[in-house]
């Protein structure tokens, strides 16, 4: 269960392709009820069933935050993934019934800020979709600057720069553009906020730059979603529940629990949120910590993140 | 060393750190009197951070004393004020163009300190890029607040209202939108009964 929130059932309304690699999935609520309003930057757990194998797998809601008819989600077809992209790609159609989680935001806009910088590389834009369309209800400052692979690949660039052509920054790879990122956060005005969506290199880079030039931590912000790695199968000892259970090649510890019926809390389920922070009661082996949450001082055995984090060794107690 | 230790007090109350060099897309810094104490601390800390920096600083008392080892630290701008009113004006202008990344050092009197992160803060500047540190005297500014007068440099305790001449008992109470700590009518209900004035923390 997902912290005991409720969940939301859904019917797709639309599929749109955007590109090679992007499909739109629109949503409505399958009896016809208002959907609950969100903040832009939020995201919801997506829940396919595939056969017998439940797949969750969390995307920003890219819709207008303050329309109760649809929610919207663009995914990124990532052949090399667990399945949930291609999965939703291949196999789900206009009229099929999902469920969806409750939006969550780890990625809101600070509107104490006097600016919204915005950093979006490739897929990484959808989560600034919806944050502007919030910011174009509440009149707030923003710039974006929007890298991508290629023109096509540039998914939302032609609308967004058609809607706020002062605001809206393309780079584009294939022409050599990159974003000028040590000259934007040099002359930013007093009170703006950065915020990065993208690939990890592209994350490391803002956050790096923005600390060597004095950028305040609470000024900058981050989102990514980690895919639970694939790894060796290991068995894991559940002191509460009393249960053994073996987490396969392909599968993550947190979604062994949930197929072993443990109760087991989740938001995000990749890594950034802190909601799936398990105690390690003993172990003899190693921690392999793939998430965002864990300070490097928590690493020491004490705790791991079943979302994304794994283990290789021969005995693993956890408090669950 | 001009520092000072001050007591445990309320939640509201102001305090502050020391001076560290701190990397950054700017050097801003603002002292008076024995606060250049603290950013030639800072400068003798990182000579080059010093090379870059713009520093406001209003001698007050200390005339000379301050002001030959501030230049001989050779920052990028040494401004000398006369008086806090006398240099807003350009404070004004200089936190408005500070980039972010740009780090603020205030060091000195707590009335200087608080009208400077006011300013500051009402500019966008955000808070954590703002360091202070307290030098030299322990003299508050002071709000009446039957009269709203504000009295600069208050010494003792209670106090006569340079505005308004109400007798006033100098709290803890701060306020960091006036940058002023709250005074308030000690003989309010037997006029007259005032305890003799001691001189603060005395």
């Amino acid at each position: 269960m997902s912290a005991g929130l409720e969940k939301l059932p859904v019917i797709v309304t639309a599929k749109v392709k955007l590109n090679d690699l992007v499909t739109r999935f629109e949503f409505a609520h399958a009896s016809g009820k208002a959907l609950p309003p969100f903040s832009g930057g939020a995201h919801t757990v997506v829940e396919m069933q595939d056969g017998a194998k439940t797949r969750l797998n969390p995307y920003s809601l890219m819709s207008d935050p303050m329309d109760p008819t649809q929610y919207a989600i663009s995914v990124r077809r990532d052949a090399a993934g667990r399945g949930g992209s291609v999965f939703l790609h291949d196999k789900v159609q206009v009229g099929d019934k999902l469920m969806l989680g409750m939006p969550v935001n780890l990625f809101a806009l600070d509107l104490t800020a006097r600016k919204h910088l915005m950093i979006a590389g490739g897929i990484g834009i959808t989560p600034f979709v919806a944050q502007i369309k919030q910011l174009q209800t509440t009149g707030g400052a923003f710039e974006l600057h929007y890298s991508a692979r290629s023109q096509a690949l540039a998914s939302y660039a032609d609308d967004l720069r058609a809607a706020h052509p002062k605001r809206v920054n393309l780079y584009l790879d294939d022409q050599n553009q990159q974003i000028p990122l040590e000259r934007l956060l040099s002359g930013q005005p007093p009170g703006t906020h950065v915020y990065v969506c993208g690939p990890r290199g592209m994350i490391d880079w803002v956050l790096a730059t923005a600390e060597r030039l004095g950028w305040p931590p609470e000024a900058v912000h981050s989102e990514e979603f980690l895919a639970p790695q694939s790894g060796k199968p290991f068995t894991v000892d559940l002191a509460q529940t009393g249960k053994t259970i073996t987490v396969g090649e392909h599968e993550s510890l947190l979604e062994a629990m949930e197929r072993e019926g443990v109760d087991a809390p989740y938001l995000c389920r990749g890594g950034a949120c802190g909601q799936c922070e398990t105690r390690v009661i003993a172990h003899d082996g190693t921690l392999q910590h793939n998430d965002h949450w864990l300070e490097d001082d928590e690493r020491d055995g004490s705790k791991i993140m079943p979302c994304v984090s794994r283990f290789e060794g021969s005995r693993l107690v956890l408090d669950r | 060393m001009s520092t000072f230790d001050f007591p445990p007090s309320i939640a509201s109350r102001p305090t502050y750190g020391a001076l560290a060099p701190r990397a950054g897309a700017a050097q801003i810094m603002l002292a008076d009197a024995e606060g250049a104490e603290a950013l030639l601390a800072v400068a003798q800390a990182d000579p080059e951070l010093m090379h870059r920096a713009h520093v406001i600083y209003i001698p007050k008392h200390t005339g000379e004393r301050f002001t030959d080892p501030l230049r001989a630290a050779a920052p990028d701008i040494l401004h000398i004020a006369p008086s806090y009113p006398a240099c807003t004006q350009r404070l004004h202008r200089v936190f408005s163009a500070a980039p972010m990344g740009a780090q603020i050092y205030l060091a000195g009197t707590e009335g200087l300190i608080g009208q400077a992160m006011a300013l500051a803060l009402q500019i966008g500047i955000p808070k954590s890029a703002i360091q202070t540190e307290h030098r030299g005297s322990v003299a508050r500014r002071v709000q009446c607040v039957h009269c709203k007068g504000i009295t600069e440099d208050v010494m003792t305790d209670p106090f006569q209202c340079g505005h308004c001449g109400l007798n006033l008992f100098v709290r803890d109470h701060y306020s960091r939108r006036l940058a002023a700590f709250q005074g308030v009518c000690i003989d309010a209900e037997d006029p007259g009964n005032v305890p003799p004035s001691v001189e603060l923390y005395s």
